[in-house]
């Protein structure tokens, strides 16, 4: 199942590519990519997976990689 | 500006009147070199300017981020205060946010200027509730209501117009730059801009069935798929910075203890290391210029599935073409006409008599083609699947197929069949044949060769039409191969030929997308033409255009061409300016303000460099 969510002020075309790469290991996602240009990811969820505590542990992920950015669930 | 920006800016000017207060002081007082006054003026301006930075660097250390570009630019700085460089350090700072300015800027303008060609959500609605006008979502329209459309507006759902006329502007739907004239009766697309009159109009989809929403949804998930290039920058910028920090720190421990020097000299040259340790030139510009790759294509009314696709066109080899549709324009009209005894208009008002109330496409193309008025026969008895007896004039009339004349015992000379063949007798005496077939689109020869310009090896048409007429399209556009009489699945089998017969390259297919979908998916880049028609077509491709004008594939060759160019240029540079500042660094020649050059003016120039793709002519 794919999701897009927007991304504010996702400021840092480097850290767009470090949450990228540790989105992409939290457990329950297949792939997740984030777009720097249009402020934006895609994640698509595993089968079955929790997607209301996986977003939880993106969410964390994001804020450790860039304190100020907001996702939009 | 935004408002951070303009927050920014402030800080700058500031510290930098600090800054140049510093200088000043440093100027008139030479004695106060290593005084107070002078530090203070310099940290301050160091502090001012940079406390975002310095803030988020400390916040990124509790959180374990290391190789981070804030983190290392404070250190760095600091570095310098430690070893007493003051105006160094404030200098670099206010240097560094400037470019960080410039580069906030320019990737605004240019995700503004690129969004704004992929933009065409409608914003509102307005419905007529027993006349009084109601604002409301397009999601909330329901099917039936009356909307009202003022010039300038969007149309938010598909519908036909009831009351009124205007030229509506359906570039971004279509791609067609000619405004379309539109009047009661007239269906029209959602996303289309208004342009001169007040229409009134029935929605006939709703938000999410409308041409719109499935636009903005091919376009929504086109930045999946990554370009090879992308991916390969952001492999790189991983190993990056954590490979230039511990260069840094060898620089400022090795020397020093194998050979000889000073410590703070071999500090200040690894200093210099950790300002060009951030990537972002490469990881901003890269991705750019494939968004602006995309920005462009939509310019032209075409919907790119991501830079990976970009990518696969530019290294183009082979096209396939679907016939119907594609190459022709799925229209019948009369080709030829060949009389026998009696003149070519004779011929065809006497078909377009016989024909006058028949429903067959082909009757219609042979009624088209008709200058004078048909007479209207006597009677008319249309026998299925052989053609029409008519009396005109008191004249028995056969028109039809070949059945037809043998049933009658009439002789019918050999004629080239390069479509459907319309036989004529009048009394038992043959008068004639008229060609109907399928139009070879307009400009498509000249299509073909500029595509054979732009470096491909061979245009193959693959039909599901009989073999004649196949011959006669491929000898018409010169194609270098076809196939004819291919159900869906030999498609398949034949598309899969020619992907062996390519190793280098790429092979296309475009294809109006009936029945089309296994044969879109399985080409290196399927296209999908004629909009947003057909479902599966639009999941399967890989390109969409939006209207069925096949003219603009030689622009999207050279469009996906330039980006890749511009992205690759984008990549040696930053490099070779990242590679030749690291080397000056090490050897001491290269000042921190040179290092915040490579860092931040490298990123200014490649953003520039990436916003070239945006433009088509």
């Amino acid at each position: 199942m794919k999701k897009t969510y927007k991304l504010i002020d996702l400021d840092c075309a480097n850290c767009a590519l470090k949450m990228e790469h540790a989105i992409n290991r939290i457990s329950g996602i297949e792939a997740a990519s984030v777009s720097f240009m249009q402020q934006k990811m895609t994640i698509d969820f595993s089968d079955g997976a929790d997607v209301d505590k996986i977003m939880g542990e993106v969410v964390h992920v994001i804020h450790k990689v860039e304190p100020d950015c907001e996702v939009i669930l | 500006m935004t408002k951070k920006q303009k927050k920014s800016l402030l800080r700058i000017v500031l510290s930098a009147s600090l800054f140049l207060a510093g200088l000043v002081v440093r100027l008139l007082c030479p004695e106060l070199l290593s005084g107070w006054p002078q530090i203070v003026l310099f940290i301050a301006a160091w502090a001012l300017c940079g406390y975002p930075v310095i803030f988020e660097a400390t916040q990124n250390l509790f959180h374990g981020q290391i190789f981070d570009e804030n983190f290392l630019m404070t250190l760095a700085t600091a570095g310098a205060i430690a070893l007493k460089d003051f105006p160094e350090a404030a200098g670099v700072m206010i240097f560094f946010q400037i470019g960080e300015l410039f580069e906030s800027i320019a990737v605004h303008r240019s995700r503004k200027s690129i969004s704004a060609l992929m933009d065409l959500r409608p914003d509102f609605a307005t419905v007529l509730e027993n006349g009084a006008e109601v604002r409301k979502q397009p999601e909330e329209v329901q099917l039936g209501d009356i909307l009202l459309v003022r010039p300038g507006e969007r149309i938010p759902v598909d519908g036909k117009v009831l009351e009124g006329t205007s030229a509506l502007d359906t570039s971004k739907i279509t791609g067609e730059s000619v405004p379309r004239q539109v009047a009661a009766g007239d269906s029209v697309l959602s996303g289309c801009v208004n342009g001169s009159g007040v229409l009134k109009l029935e929605a006939q989809s709703s938000y999410e069935a409308s041409t719109v929403a499935k636009i903005l949804e091919l376009i929504e998930s086109s930045s999946e798929q990554k370009a090879p290039a992308e991916r390969m920058i952001s492999r790189f910028a991983r190993f990056y910075t954590p490979a230039v920090v511990i260069g840094a720190v060898l620089l400022a421990l090795l020397p020093p203890l194998l050979v000889s020097g000073a410590w703070s000299e071999w500090i200040r040259r690894a200093l210099t290391f950790l300002v060009i340790s951030c990537p972002c030139a490469l990881v901003i510009s890269v991705p750019l210029s494939y968004f602006g790759g995309m920005g462009a294509a939509s310019k032209l009314g075409v919907v790119v599935k991501g830079g990976t696709v970009l990518d696969q066109l530019s290294k183009a080899k082979i096209t396939v073409f679907d016939k119907t549709g594609t190459l022709t324009t799925g229209e019948f009209a009369v080709q030829e006409i060949h009389p026998a005894a009696i003149s070519q208009d004779e011929l065809l008002t006497l078909a377009a008599s016989a024909e006058v109330y028949s429903t067959h496409p082909v009757a219609q193309a042979i009624r088209n083609a008709c200058s004078g008025a048909p007479i209207h026969p006597e009677t008319t008895n249309e026998i299925p699947g052989c053609g029409i007896e008519a009396i005109i004039s008191g004249r028995k009339i056969l028109a039809g197929n070949a059945k037809l004349m043998q049933q009658n015992g009439i002789c019918v000379p050999e004629l080239p069949q390069t479509g459907t063949l319309v036989y004529l007798a009048g009394d038992g005496v043959y008068l004639g044949a008229i060609t109907v077939g399928d139009c070879v689109r307009d400009g498509m020869p000249d299509t073909l060769a500029q595509l054979k310009a732009h470096g491909i090896r061979k245009n193959v048409m693959l039909t599901g039409d009989i073999r004649e007429t196949a011959a006669c399209v491929a000898r018409t556009l010169a194609l270098d191969d076809y196939a004819a009489e291919l159900l869906p699945q030999n498609k398949v089998a034949k598309l899969q030929q020619l992907l062996a017969e390519e190793n280098d390259g790429t092979v296309l297919f475009a294809g109006d997308g009936v029945n089309d979908a296994p044969v879109l998916a399985l080409a290196d880049v399927g296209i999908a033409m004629g909009g947003v028609g057909s479902d599966a077509a639009v999941e399967a491709a890989d390109v969409v255009f939006l209207n069925d004008d096949i003219s603009k594939l030689p622009r999207l060759l050279k469009l996906a061409g330039k980006t890749k160019r511009i992205a690759r240029q984008n990549i040696l540079f930053a490099l070779l300016v990242k590679a030749v500042v690291l080397c000056l660094g090490a050897l001491g020649y290269a000042p921190m303000w040179l290092a915040v050059f490579a860092d931040v003016g490298v990123a200014v120039i490649a953003i520039l460099n990436a916003v070239r793709t945006m433009r088509v002519q």
